[in-house]
């Protein structure tokens, strides 16, 4: 039976969040959230290869004691297992920190890791770097933007679309992929595999002492960048409100806009002159 | 704490740019750190490096010369004739420990994505994402601007006390300089240092997709439609309103899933980046899945009954209103008023 850790985080369900001057993060606290997207495409890969080859799927997320709900929603999907890393001084890991932190769980808890799986990247941070460097954390083979998996005993055969090339790759389990969004739509959970979630199963915690990691260690393989400082991106538009029935407010927008529109199309719609025969 | 490595050993200091060759007819991303490593070499006393891994790669030592760098390091061997990440990172891993560069800039391709943040645990040092923007600052600090939530929010980042500082760029942030085939470069051939470690993945097959066609990536108009369109029916005449425009049709996820659009046409995160001159948004909320693929769309015309949404605040015009009865105007009227 093939060991499959699906890492998964949970994203804020919005398109921006306040920051925080004193404390430099983002108050993500208040806004819902939700499992990131492309995490769910690589849990759907994992249960796929679950019904294809068997294998048991263990989900890993990190982040405050609220993430347990994406767990909840793993296993609804039908993950076996979860663990949830959870610690105060594991608040604010960039990338580097987060990798070794989620290699210290995996090796602790799922030393015969086959394969493990991660989303391309994250709809928050965007920043596709933690699979990468979770693979050199753990020493193994990798390879991004994975759409389809074959197993064939220990071999994965993978494809992806890199850089407009079409590739066809092998490597050796334990190995790790980070799953794109081309493939692998996830399943739909309706509500009462959730709460059947909620009922059944229980959510392992594991608090910097578990892991047997210390403020020692936290400092040497802790945060290499620094957040200065968060800032909407500026913008020159001049977000004008239209409002009214239909018919007037498309008038106006085609009598303000008509030149513009006619540039970009090469087409001429410029007619506010002409009898309007509704 | 924290060590300062490599901070003040180097005499004369060194931007390395990687160069990525495979991604010259798509996007010219190295040429543009180039021209931006001169940039920002001029602020802290350095040389522009440029890296060329491959095989019969004497085009690119060319190329990069004529673009701007003052240094190129090269390795020619059959060995590197495609693309292999862990060979590429085992030579910059050797090369970065004996040169010690003070930044390294790499595009932000699908490649650069992969192969940075595996550079960057090897040697320890921090890394920002598909950066917007560079900037030395007063310390001589490499700030990075990198986006975040879709772009909507920019994070200022830097990386203070380890070396050198690593930035992958998106494609197309920064300008090139024009080809110069009278610039000159110190050109250092490398051998393949011996005992690198044997690949662990193994490339069965590739070949270069065909260019697309037909599809909006590079539509200069998008009409795009959300769940406020209502049904099946109010959607489809959304593509007669694109072909009035001769522009294309995207769609929101929850329409791919009705079964009113295809997958082909999804717009955002799991879908399509698109970048129109003009993109009307009819009934649309503008959740995070969708509005992540608009980062560079130019005039946006948002239609939709609740002011309130999204998707309404990140428009140039906004208008309040039913997106179908907006769309039935617009269409009559467009008809009534364009001269071919």
């Amino acid at each position: 039976m093939l060991q499959l850790v699906v890492c998964i985080k949970q994203v804020p369900m919005v398109t921006e969040l306040p920051w925080d001057e004193k404390s430099g993060t983002l108050r993500r606290d208040l806004a819902p959230g939700m499992m990131n997207p492309a995490c769910k495409h690589a849990l759907e890969a994992a249960l796929q290869i679950k019904e294809k080859y068997s294998a048991h799927i263990t989900v890993i997320t990190m982040g405050p004691p609220a993430a347990k709900e994406v767990l909840y929603e793993a296993l609804a999907m039908g993950a076996d297992s979860t663990i949830l890393i959870c610690d105060k001084i594991f608040a604010g890991s960039d990338t580097y920190a987060t990798s070794w932190i989620l290699a210290q769980a995996i090796k602790k808890q799922c030393a015969n890791v086959d394969l493990i799986l991660c989303g391309a990247f994250t709809s928050d941070s965007e920043t596709a770097q933690v699979g990468p460097q979770l693979a050199e954390r753990m020493n193994v083979p990798a390879v991004a933007y994975v759409e389809k998996i074959e197993v064939n005993g220990k071999t994965l055969r993978v494809r992806r679309i890199v850089d407009n090339f079409r590739e066809t790759l092998e490597m050796e389990c334990p190995a790790l992929v980070t799953i794109s969004m081309e493939n692998y739509l996830p399943r739909y959970v309706g509500l009462g595999g959730l709460q059947r979630a909620f009922g059944e199963h229980q959510i392992d915690i594991l608090d910097a002492a578990a892991l047997g990691v210390g403020v020692g260690d936290v400092k040497q393989e802790g945060s290499r960048t620094k957040v200065r400082q968060v800032f909407l991106r500026k913008t020159d538009k001049e977000n004008v409100f239209l409002t009214g029935v239909a018919v007037n407010v498309v008038s106006e927008f085609l009598n303000k806009y008509e030149r513009k529109i006619s540039t970009v199309i090469g087409k001429s719609i410029e007619g506010k002159n002409r009898t309007n025969e509704e | 704490m924290k060590e300062k490595t490599g901070l003040m050993k180097n005499k004369h200091k060194s931007i390395w740019v990687f160069g990525d060759y495979r991604n010259y007819y798509q996007n010219r991303v190295t040429l543009q750190l180039i021209s931006k490593a001169m940039d920002l070499a001029k602020s802290i006393n350095a040389e522009v490096c440029a890296l060329i891994f491959g095989y019969e790669i004497d085009e690119w030592i060319m190329e990069y010369t004529a673009h701007g760098a003052d240094r190129i390091l090269a390795i020619d061997d059959p060995a590197l004739k495609s693309y292999s990440t862990e060979r590429y990172l085992a030579i910059m891993e050797a090369l970065v420990k004996e040169r010690e560069p003070e930044i390294i800039l790499i595009g932000a391709t699908d490649f650069g994505r992969e192969f940075a943040p595996r550079l960057a645990k090897r040697l320890k040092t921090g890394l920002s994402a598909d950066c917007v923007g560079l900037e030395i600052d007063a310390t001589g600090l490499l700030v990075q601007i990198a986006p975040s939530f879709g772009g909507n929010m920019l994070a200022e980042i830097v990386t203070e006390y380890h070396r050198p500082q690593m930035a992958t760029v998106r494609p197309g942030t920064f300008k090139e300089i024009p080809h110069d085939n009278r610039r000159k470069a110190q050109v250092e051939r490398l051998s393949l240092m011996k005992g690198l470690p044997q690949p662990r993945v193994r490339l069965i097959e590739y070949e270069r997709c065909a260019e697309k066609e037909h599809s909006i990536e590079n539509a200069q108009v998008i009409v795009c439609g959300g769940r406020g369109m209502g049904n099946k029916n109010n959607f489809v005449k959304l593509h007669e309103l694109a072909r009035l425009l001769g522009g294309g049709v995207g769609a929101t996820r929850p329409v791919v899933y009705a079964g009113w659009a295809d997958h082909n046409s999804l717009v955002g995160q799991a879908g399509k980046h698109i970048k129109p001159k003009i993109l009307f948004s009819f009934g649309i909320s503008g959740a995070i899945q969708h509005t992540a693929g608009l980062g560079e769309a130019d005039f946006i015309v948002a239609i939709n009954k609740n002011p309130q949404a999204t998707m309404m605040k990140m428009a140039d015009v906004a208008m309040v209103a039913d997106a179908g009865d907006v769309l039935h105007s617009l269409i009559k009227e467009l008809k009534r008023r364009i001269r071919e």
